[in-house]
Formats: structure tokens, C-alpha cells, sequence
């Protein structure tokens, strides 16, 4: 009796410390990112002011503020999104709802798959290849924006596609049994019903587009431009690009105007998230079925 | 009864899912404005041939279908699928409310065919509501989720709705199995109101069903057609192959 308690203490015990132990490691893995918030609202929150969101850059980018390169980013990501999600969407519906399932449609799936997989610095050299020679864009706007597209493709056809395949088969059949034409079930019933799914990815494809520098370094943004862009076929500042430019190659940049930018930038990924969250959060408690 | 007209006609029908041969040379006829039951085992091949009626076999990948039906003498082929489907209404085994209102499900094949005007519309809900014995239950709730109906009601609303066109052939595939007997029990009774203005046809597990609605059986199994003939013979030791008679008795199946 005795014998068997000290047995169960000392199992107990064991678990306690387990259990100790790996809400440690997790914790490990949340002070990474602590300390970037941390680091970034220390050392970049003196920098914003009123100047510094609403000004343009002066005297080699020394002083004055970011205006142009935020402004520059938003069109970049709205700019993309309006490639991206229209072909992505299309892409997604035909691939899941109409197209067969042989060896061609298989090959668009790999290659949709290898597409999410290539490196944004490659899409970078494709985007200028394709869009600033070969479709003489130049360096542009419209070229960055089509880049970033690109790149976002993959992101918007699978999120779109897993949406798409999660609304039960048997709401189609019950769709075509009273006569409905396969477009006419996808129109109302399986679109309206995939699209949380499909926002929670064009949600994503909007911080990855903010974010990326590579694929707009030689494709549409420039280190620094006096005036907003007046056309698709100019040039544009944008936040990533600037993170870099003001960090590594200009001279006499006060310490916290990289880091202003960088809290900037990770503020509207941050807002572009939760607010990513918070509609999946409304929908799953609006679910229909 | 014999001088009844065909409503369809199914002449030699085959169909095999990749190699697999689910319906072997079926040929009957289904008549007006009657009740036809089709009973048999599991795997007989009874969906299938519902499926092929109302083709949503189009829809069934690595189906392959020869032989014709046909509906008032033209083949089914003839016409756009969708549009034969409106005709030719489905109920199918479990019960599937769209993800919208009740309102919204009845009226849905309505619209997609093309009725926009809102008062008719109404008229078509209450009226289909009313023939599938759920208006009563749901005329205080038509902007509720169908899906949040009961099973029982959502099997009801899937009637109505498939009622929502008129069609002119009602096909019920074991339309009871996911609900209990009061309301198995009210639905039959609409099935019976309903028939003076359709042709329906009921495939059942529940032979008793069968014999309480139809006045036609036929006997299905393993994809062939075993025998057809009047319930009132066919379920009074009429049964001309013995496995029917087995069948109906409970002895296997």
C-alpha cells in the first residue's frame, strides 16, 4: 500500500515536470518573435510621428518620412491582388469543379505545387524576363504588381481549391437534381459558401505581397522617387524596399528609421492578419451547416 | 390498368461503373399518374437506375450507359440535362437542406429556372410547403437555416422542394431511412395526394412499403430486372420467380 503511493507520487511528479518542460520549449518558440515586437516598438516607436507617416523622404533619405514607400506598397499589394485572385479564383473553380481528372490536369497540379515551392528571388528574375523585357512593361509598377502576382498564384488557387472541396458533394447533387446547371450550383451555392476560405487566402497573399522585397528589386521599386507614381507604368517606392535601402546602403540614416519602417511594414501585416483572423472567426460561428 | 399510357420506357438498359456491371438489359415500362415501386437487396442496382432516369448519371464519372429511356415517347437524351432534371424531380436517400433558407431551398429551382417575381415565388413555397405536409411546422420560420431543420423536416423540405417545379415524374430513392415512422407514415400519406398528378417512382428497402403505396412493383437484384407486376398479385403469392417471393417474405435481402 505503502509502496504503491510513493509510486503514484513519483509519477505524478514525472508528469509535472514533463509537462513543465515542454511548455518551456514552447514558450522558446514564442520569444523569437516577442523580441522582434519588442525590439521594434523600443527602438522604432520614437521615430513615429505625424512627419514620419505623412512626409516624404528629404536630404538623402536622413530625415523626413515614409509617405511614398507606404503608399507605394498599397498599390503594390492592390495592384496584385487585382491579377492574382480573379485568375486564381477561375483557375481553382475549373480545376475542382469541371476540369477531368487525367494526366494533364495532374501536371497543372505539380506544377501549381513546384510554383508555391520556387524562391522569391526567382520569380524576381522571371518577372523581369517575362513582364519588364519581354512584355517591355520596364520597370514598373505593373510589372512588380504581375511579379508579385505570380507569386501569389499558388497561394490563392490551393486556398481557393481546399475551400472550393469542403462544401459537401451532396449540396451540388442536391443543386443538379432540381435542375441546376453545373454553373448555376457553383454560383450560388458552392462560391458563397467557399468564400471565408478563399478571403482567409487572399488575406495571406496580401502579407506576403507586402513583405516580399525580392521579387520588386529589379522589377518596379526604386531606393527613392520624389513623387507618388502617376501612372502603372512608373516606378514606386515600397516599404520592404525601403527597410532595405535605409539599412544597408545609405549613409547617416538616423538608428530608428529602419526601424520605424520595419515596425510600419509588420504593423500592416499585423492589422491585415487579425483582421484575416477575425473574419475566419465570424464565419465559423456564422457556419451554415 | 392496361390501357393506362406510358409515361416511360426503358428499353435495354446497361450501365457499368468502369468495368463493373451495375444494370443488365433493363427493359419496363413506368406508366401515368401511378406509383411505381422498385424493391431488391442492397447493391442492386435500384440508385443507378434512378440516377439514369433523371441522368444525373452525366454527373458519375466512369459511368457508362447504353440502351434508352424514354419520357412521353422522346428519348431523355434529346434534352439538355437540366432541363430534363426539371422534369424529372429526385428526392434523394439522406435528407439535404441547403446551406439557406427554408424559403430560399424551395424557392431555389424556381429561380434558377428563370421565375423572378417575388409574389409567385410565395405562392410557391406555401403551396409546395403545404403538399409536403411541412407548412404547418416552418410557415413562422421561413428565414431560419434549413440546415438547423430536423432531419425529419429537412427530408420534408427536400420533397417540397423537389415539388417546386411541378415535375412531372417524382423519383423517391429510400427516401425513409434516415427519418422515423410518424413521419415516414405523413410523407406517404402526401405521396398518395400527390400521385393524381404525378408519376412516382419509389425505390425501398422496406417491402411494405411497397405494397401499402405502389401499384406496380418490380423486383430488382444483383442489376437485373427479376420481375414487374401489379403489387396486389406480385405480394398475394403472385410472384412468378421464386426469389421474389423470397424476398418479399423476409427470407433473404
Amino acid at each position: 500500500m505503502f509502496g504503491l503511493t510513493t509510486h503514484l507520487q513519483n509519477k505524478r511528479r514525472k508528469e509535472r515536470r514533463v509537462s513543465f518542460l515542454l511548455g518551456c520549449l514552447t514558450l522558446c518558440l514564442v520569444l523569437p518573435i516577442a523580441f522582434i515586437v519588442g525590439v521594434l516598438l523600443f527602438k522604432g516607436l520614437p521615430a513615429i510621428c505625424w512627419e514620419f507617416l505623412a512626409a516624404d523622404p528629404i536630404r538623402g533619405m536622413t530625415a523626413g518620412g515614409i509617405f511614398p514607400a507606404i503608399i507605394g506598397t498599397i498599390y503594390l499589394v492592390l495592384l496584385s491582388l487585382l491579377f492574382c485572385v480573379p485568375i486564381g479564383v477561375i483557375a481553382a473553380v475549373y480545376l475542382s469543379e469541371y476540369a477531368a481528372d487525367n494526366w494533364f490536369t495532374r501536371a497543372i497540379n505539380l506544377a501549381i505545387v513546384n510554383l508555391a515551392g520556387v524562391p522569391s528571388i526567382v520569380h524576381a528574375l522571371f518577372g523581369l524576363g517575362a513582364f519588364v523585357l519581354f512584355l517591355k512593361f520596364g520597370t514598373s509598377l505593373l510589372a512588380a504588381s504581375a511579379t508579385l502576382a505570380v507569386m501569389n498564384l499558388p497561394v490563392v488557387i490551393t486556398a481557393t481549391r481546399e475551400s472550393l472541396e469542403a462544401v459537401p458533394r451532396q449540396f451540388r447533387e442536391a443543386c443538379w437534381n432540381l435542375g441546376a446547371t453545373r454553373w448555376q450550383a457553383i454560383r450560388y451555392v458552392v462560391l458563397p459558401n467557399s468564400l471565408p476560405g478563399i478571403l482567409t487566402g487572399v488575406i495571406f497573399a496580401v502579407s506576403r505581397a507586402a513583405g516580399e522585397t525580392a521579387p520588386i528589386l529589379f522589377t518596379g521599386a526604386v531606393f527613392y522617387k520624389a513623387e507618388l507614381p502617376q501612372s502603372i507604368l512608373d516606378q514606386c517606392m515600397a516599404l520592404s524596399m525601403h527597410l532595405f535601402t535605409l539599412s544597408t546602403q545609405v549613409v547617416g540614416v538616423p538608428e530608428a528609421f529602419p526601424y520605424g519602417t520595419a515596425l510600419v511594414l509588420v504593423g500592416i501585416v499585423f492589422a491585415v492578419n487579425t483582421l484575416s483572423i477575425a473574419l475566419r472567426f465570424y464565419f465559423r460561428t456564422h457556419r451554415k451547416w | 390498368m392496361e390501357n393506362q399510357t406510358k409515361k416511360i420506357e426503358i428499353s435495354d438498359l446497361t450501365a457499368r461503373y468502369a468495368t463493373q456491371v451495375v444494370l443488365k438489359n433493363i427493359t419496363m415500362d413506368i406508366y401515368k399518374k401511378e406509383i411505381f415501386a422498385i424493391i431488391g437487396p442492397a447493391s442492386a442496382g435500384k440508385s443507378t437506375l434512378l440516377k439514369c432516369i433523371n441522368r444525373m448519371s452525366d454527373f458519375i464519372r466512369n459511368i457508362s450507359v447504353s440502351g434508352s429511356i424514354k419520357l412521353d415517347g422522346q428519348d431523355t437524351r434529346s434534352e439538355d440535362g437540366s432541363s430534363l432534371r426539371r422534369r424529372v424531380g429526385m428526392v434523394s436517400p439522406l435528407p439535404v437542406g441547403l446551406p439557406m433558407t427554408v424559403w430560399d431551398n424551395v424557392a431555389f429551382a424556381p429561380r434558377m429556372a428563370g421565375v423572378r417575381d417575388k409574389r409567385k415565388l410565395n405562392e410557391i413555397v406555401e403551396d409546395c410547403l403545404r403538399n409536403a405536409a411541412l407548412w404547418d411546422e416552418v410557415k413562422d420560420r421561413l428565414g431560419t437555416l434549413a440546415t438547423r431543420l430536423s432531419g425529419g423536416q429537412q427530408q420534408r423540405l427536400t420533397i417540397a422542394r423537389s415539388l417546386s417545379l411541378r415535375p412531372e415524374v417524382l423519383c423517391l430513392d429510400e427516401f425513409s431511412i434516415a427519418i422515423d415512422p410518424v413521419t415516414t407514415m405523413r410523407i406517404e400519406e402526401v405521396l398518395e395526394r400527390l400521385k393524381v398528378n404525378m408519376t412516382i417512382i419509389l425505390v425501398t428497402n422496406i417491402v411494405q412499403q411497397a405494397r401499402r403505396l405502389a401499384e406496380r412493383t418490380a423486383m430488382m437484384l444483383d442489376g437485373q430486372l427479376i420481375e414487374v407486376g401489379y403489387t396486389s398479385e406480385l405480394f398475394y403469392g403472385g410472384a412468378k420467380d421464386p426469389r421474389t417471393k423470397e424476398y418479399i417474405e423476409g427470407r433473404f435481402g
